[in-house]
């Protein structure tokens, strides 16, 4: 029970981010208006895939470095969590553009440079499908998963910063700052990246664990 | 005479940024909690469930 202790924290913090998050007060915005709280569950997600996607190149870089196929489905898992965070992040900001933005798909730096990251890790899915042999498919699938990672990180986060870009923090536009996300929202927010993030971690283990028995009953399978 | 009330009906508007204020006077926020944490309470109870399960799994395996 001991080594659950950091799926309680995560269900517990996401519970208090849950509550507080739709219950507490926040600054009196226009055209905001209370969306504003989605802060608190969209700005997470995309903060969780980007904590997945740092672990899934570590090990994509351990499976290089010492061969085991246990880092690459760590590796490959990780992402695929990762990328489902972000589609859902997508959604949510989607949604969330459609009344603050006027348009669910604007053209937008951050939002264009998302897109192309999403398709550049399902390149990375595409490619590890393509392989039979499973050495090849990790060592090939681990390097494809660096140059992803290298790629994705300018794009999202210092190409939206040099142009116009309708995201807070980018572009010309001030971050949430301390006149629209005051002390009380910081409260809520930082957990909640944590709490997301740990989220997602528990979604990637068990999805490890399943890959992990399917791996050992093939094997009794075929022996 | 104009520049007074630009100002006044600017520091009025601010006033009047419209909220879910009528939706928390009624304590109607709390059907909202309500409705997000029996979502939220089910999909976690599916996580805890599919993670005994597959405990089970792996150590009828061991």
């Amino acid at each position: 029970m001991l080594k659950h202790w950091w799926k309680a924290l995560s269900v517990l913090i996401l519970l208090y981010v849950l509550v507080g998050g739709l219950v507490n007060d926040v600054p009196r915005l226009a055209i905001l208006n209370e969306t504003i709280r989605n802060v608190y569950f969209h700005v997470p997600l995309w903060f969780g895939m980007m904590a997945l996607l740092v672990a899934s190149m570590v090990y994509a870089i351990k499976y290089l470095r010492n061969g085991k196929i246990k880092n690459d489905i760590y590796s490959s898992q990780l992402a695929n969590v990762a990328i489902g965070f972000g589609v859902l992040g997508f959604l949510t900001g989607a949604l969330w553009g459609n009344y603050a933005w006027g348009s669910p798909l604007p053209q937008d730096p951050k939002l264009i440079a998302t897109e192309v990251g999403m398709l550049i890790y399902a390149a990375y899915f595409v490619l590890r499908s393509s392989f039979e042999d499973e050495q090849r498919k990790a060592r090939l699938s681990a390097i494809y998963n660096i140059f992803a990672f290298a790629a994705f990180m300018p794009l999202v986060w210092i190409l939206p910063r040099m142009t116009d870009s309708l995201h807070p923090g980018n572009g010309g536009n001030p971050a949430f700052g301390s006149y629209d996300m005051d002390n009380a929202m910081k409260m809520i927010f930082y957990p909640a990246v944590i709490g997301w993030t740990l989220l997602g971690v528990w979604i990637a283990s068990l999805r490890i664990r399943v890959r992990k028995l399917e791996i050992q009953q093939l094997e009794q399978f075929n022996n | 005479m104009q520049n007074f009330l630009i100002v006044l009906s600017n520091i009025l508007f601010q006033q009047q940024v419209e909220m879910a204020d009528f939706m928390r006077q009624e304590g109607k926020i709390w059907v909202v909690v309500g409705v997000i944490l029996i979502l939220f309470i089910g999909i976690i109870s599916f996580l805890i469930s599919l993670d005994r399960k597959i405990t089970k799994l792996e150590k009828n395996n061991k």
